[in-house]
């Protein structure tokens, strides 16, 4: 990207200032729509990161894949355990709390030195830039070509999986039995309003019986 | 000019909010959407390396986009996971789920 450092800062601090706050809300809010809502918040401003760090293919799969799919996924699985109930407050949950709090600040205490007092052995090459998509095709099927095609055969298999383990186990009696019937006395378009039927209705309303 | 340093602390942030998040969140969906915060910390590591270390061999963009389809594969099969243990016991509260305590 070709932007004036001027612009390059000032997004940078927009988009860590969105993401930093954003990731916080995801943490301590206590209602979770929200929270998966500035998760998608978090998603776009990293992606807005990777459009600074000149890797424009990135910032759209990072777009696609998070905001598109995995966080479209997460708002299913909330509306799908949507059950607003309050947790029973623990003993001691403060000390837990204040521990964590403790040990990630530590924690980024320590990356933050890390981070500061190392030094970096910059590359003073050009960046790739607007070659960078070529540069990973090429990866991909030169010398990441055996990772490239376990992916796709680890996402078929998590596909697989998920369709198994989120399945339900058994089908509800009532269904079956309405399906075991033979609808020989319906017209041939009803049958698709039985199956929806509930037990409780008479099977066979008497207009259309005959 | 933006050096690599702004990244790398702004991705050790966003990491260590997401630990906090992972451990001390009690609605299981939450949990996964702290690890989703974790592998995205971490790919703006990779990111912000394969820019300013390896500018023209972006190998660093390679492992992005793989740690990118793990993490997708990795939400399916845990927001599965996380529907069957509902249908199991009736709740998302993390502190619920001790089966294989003793």
């Amino acid at each position: 990207m070709n932007l004036a450092e001027g612009v390059q800062v000032v997004s940078f601090g927009l988009l860590a200032l969105m993401m930093i706050g954003a990731a916080l809300g995801v943490v301590l809010l206590s209602n979770i729509v929200y929270s998966a809502f500035l998760l998608a918040a978090v998603f776009i401003s990293i992606s807005g990161m990777y459009l600074l760090l000149n890797a424009d293919f990135v910032a759209a799969a990072q777009l696609l894949v998070y905001v598109g799919a995995v966080n479209v996924l997460i708002l299913f699985a909330i509306m799908l355990v949507n059950k607003r109930e309050d947790f029973v407050p623990m003993t001691n949950a403060w000390i837990r709390q204040g521990a964590t709090a403790l040990v990630c600040v530590g924690l980024f205490a320590l990356l933050g030195t890390m981070v500061v007092s190392t030094p970096w052995a910059i590359s003073a090459a050009v960046p790739a830039g607007d070659e960078s998509i070529i540069k990973l095709g090429e990866h991909f099927f030169s010398d990441f070509l055996l990772p490239f095609e376990l992916a796709s055969v680890l996402l078929l298999m998590a596909m697989v999986g998920a369709i198994i383990l989120a399945r339900r186990e058994y089908m509800p009696e009532d269904v079956s039995t309405e399906l075991a019937q033979p609808p020989v006395l319906t017209l041939p378009e009803r049958p698709r309003d039985l199956v929806a039927t509930p037990v409780d209705r008479p099977q066979f309303p008497s207009g259309n019986s005959k | 000019m933006l050096q690599v340093q702004y990244f790398l602390l702004l991705a050790a942030a966003l990491f260590c909010i997401g630990i906090f998040g992972l451990i001390t969140s009690r609605n299981a969906v939450r949990v996964l959407m702290s690890i989703e915060l974790l592998l995205n910390a971490v790919n703006l590591n990779l990111m912000a390396f394969s820019n300013y270390v390896d500018p023209q061999n972006i190998k660093g963009q390679v492992f992005t986009v793989f740690v990118i389809t793990v993490a997708a594969a990795e939400a399916a099969v845990g927001l599965a996971i996380v529907l069957a243990i509902y249908r199991n016991r009736d709740t998302v509260d993390m502190e619920q789920f001790n089966l294989l305590k003793w």
